[in-house]
């Protein structure tokens, strides 16, 4: 310890300290006495400051709702912004920027469009080697007639898989986003009935015009989905068509005759069989004709007569899935869309 | 500037959809205004890949009268990329709408900006 | 056939302008549906009548009907919201 100065009480450092500690600086020399004072009245001033303190947390307590309350208006502020002035003018900078923003990107790509290749000039780069082999050998090495369908569910059917898995997902994505729980926890089933009183708000009762109609028009739709389908390899069409098709007629049968008919045939289970028994069996044939080498020369498959409906080996059952998939997830959609079930 | 801006009106054309959808998805607050000028967006671009395809007096890509050459058809490689395309733009489609009803259900409001700041309000 | 295609493009462009432009929902989504229309037109004029009949199921059909639906929940929860402010 250093040594202390006697008269350390009077000393300057001894004031800069007080300062420093925001005491009462004076030149009395006599402080000490003052302080002891000052300290038995602190002594006596505790017990008021205990009161003070419970006053004080209760202060605060009403501040902080102060504020929250402050904040609170100061959104309800925001929520009227749109209508004051400041905002507005913001919101018109920002629509103009947008356009003109837009109108530059336009710009930039017309003068790319003007250096492209001619429209329709048959010496386009686009139109090399590829193109080529799927025109002139394809009727030989896939059976289809029609080129593109040839194309998508032969050469590169495995990226077609993979498209109707983005199907199987989204129907999966919406599912759990729309879905109302039929589980027997309290809440839900009041939920679902409540939903189930929505739809039927807007549910045709018995509507004599659209149910005819609906019977006239509902199996030539259905029949031409399928013709669409079955004869993917022959016309043009396919499985993603014909199953649009057959996915649009369901949905007119649902809003013409309601849901209790419609669930005699196809019900939530319906769907789950159909679209993973598809999926698999794509899965399946495709894994089958890589394991025969990934080029058909041996799969085994008889192509048949091109032209013949039983031909082009296993483009006719693929299309059939594909079809299969993309008319339970159209169909699929609607009814989540519309009661959040099937 | 290249002189081809008039033959290729198509592109031209598939280009300013694009465009147009582009400023639709920025200028709307409305959820479904927005979800409709992406699905302009998708169709223009299918728009300029099928017209990359077409070939001046081709036939579609489907046997006729037997010929197997590649001059007689239009290139079969964008049309199979479209077809798929066409498919999963639906599929996104109604994933959005999806979100939007579940972001409806929460906040009662299509609007963007309220729906951000009614999000604000509930992290308080 | 050129001035066709030309009419049939300007109005691909004038829908795409109205459904920026227009402020009743329901329209935006029938303009919308038109405009699909007019694509698979189009798309047949371009020689691939698969992406033509894709587009009229697909784009002029099932999407168009799920827009309707959209809109048609979210009006029932509005009236919901309605009843219980009334």
């Amino acid at each position: 310890m250093s040594k202390l100065n006697p008269n350390y009480e009077a000393s300057k450092w001894r004031k800069i300290e007080r300062f420093v500690n925001g005491e009462e600086i004076s030149d009395n020399p006599n402080l000490s006495k003052h302080e002891e004072e000052i300290r038995e009245a602190s002594q006596e001033d505790k017990e008021r400051n205990e009161q003070f303190e419970a006053t004080i947390t209760d202060l605060e307590d009403r501040i902080q709702k102060e504020r929250k309350r402050s904040i609170e208006a100061l959104y309800r502020k925001y929520e009227k912004w749109p209508q004051t002035k400041g905002i507005k003018i913001f919101t018109h900078i920002y629509r103009i920027l947008a356009v003109l923003f837009c109108v530059c990107i336009i710009s930039v790509l017309l003068m790319t469009v003007s250096y492209l290749p001619t429209f329709g000039d048959a010496s386009n780069p686009n139109n090399n080697e590829v193109p080529k082999r799927y025109i002139e050998k394809g009727i030989e090495e896939t059976g289809a007639i029609n080129f593109v369908a040839g194309m998508i569910l032969d050469y590169r059917a495995f990226d077609t898989l993979g498209e109707s898995h983005v199907l199987f997902i989204a129907a999966c994505c919406v599912l759990i986003l729309l879905r109302i729980d039929h589980s027997k926890n309290g809440k839900k089933p009041t939920e679902k009935a409540e939903a189930e009183e929505d739809d039927r708000k807007f549910e045709p009762k018995n509507d004599k015009i659209l149910q005819k109609i609906a019977s006239l028009l509902i199996p030539p739709i259905i029949i031409y989905g399928i013709y669409v389908v079955l004869n993917g390899h022959l016309s043009p069409g396919g499985g993603f068509s014909g199953g649009a098709i057959i996915g649009a007629g369901l949905i007119l049968y649902l809003n013409a005759f309601g849901y209790e008919k419609i669930e005699k045939f196809f019900t939530y289970k319906t769907y789950q069989r159909i679209t993973v028994g598809a999926l698999l069996f794509y899965a399946c044939a495709k894994s089958y004709s890589f394991y025969t080498g990934a080029n058909h020369l041996e799969s085994g498959i008889p192509k048949g007569i091109p032209g013949n409906i039983l031909s082009s080996g296993l483009i006719l059952p693929l299309n059939v899935a594909v079809g299969l998939v993309v008319a339970c997830t159209m169909y699929g959609f609607y009814t989540l869309f519309r009661k959040g079930g099937m | 500037m290249g002189g081809n801006l008039l033959t290729n009106f198509y592109e031209a054309v598939a280009v300013i959809l694009f465009g147009i959808g582009f400023t639709t998805l920025l200028l709307h607050r409305n959820m479904i205004k927005k979800i409709l000028g992406f699905n302009i967006m998708d169709t223009a671009i299918y728009l300029f890949l099928a017209v990359k395809g077409y070939i001046t007096g081709g036939m579609a890509p489907i046997l006729t009268n037997g010929v197997e050459e590649q001059a007689y058809y239009i290139n079969p490689v964008p049309s199979g990329l479209v077809l798929t395309g066409i498919v999963v733009s639906v599929s996104v489609t109604a994933l959005m709408l999806a979100l939007t009803i579940r972001l409806y259900r929460r906040y009662h409001t299509l609007d963007i900006d309220k729906m951000s700041m009614l999000a604000k309000k509930e992290d308080l | 056939m050129e001035v066709f295609e030309i009419i049939l493009l300007l109005f691909l462009i004038v829908c795409a302008i109205a459904v920026s432009f227009s402020k009743n929902l329901l329209t935006t989504i029938i303009i919308f549906m038109s405009y699909s229309l007019i694509m698979s037109i189009i798309w047949i004029l371009l020689k691939s009548p698969d992406l033509a009949i894709t587009e009229a199921a697909v784009g002029a059909g099932v999407t168009s009907v799920l827009f309707f639906v959209t809109l048609k929940k979210i009006r029932a929860m509005k009236e919901e919201d309605n009843d219980e402010q009334a």
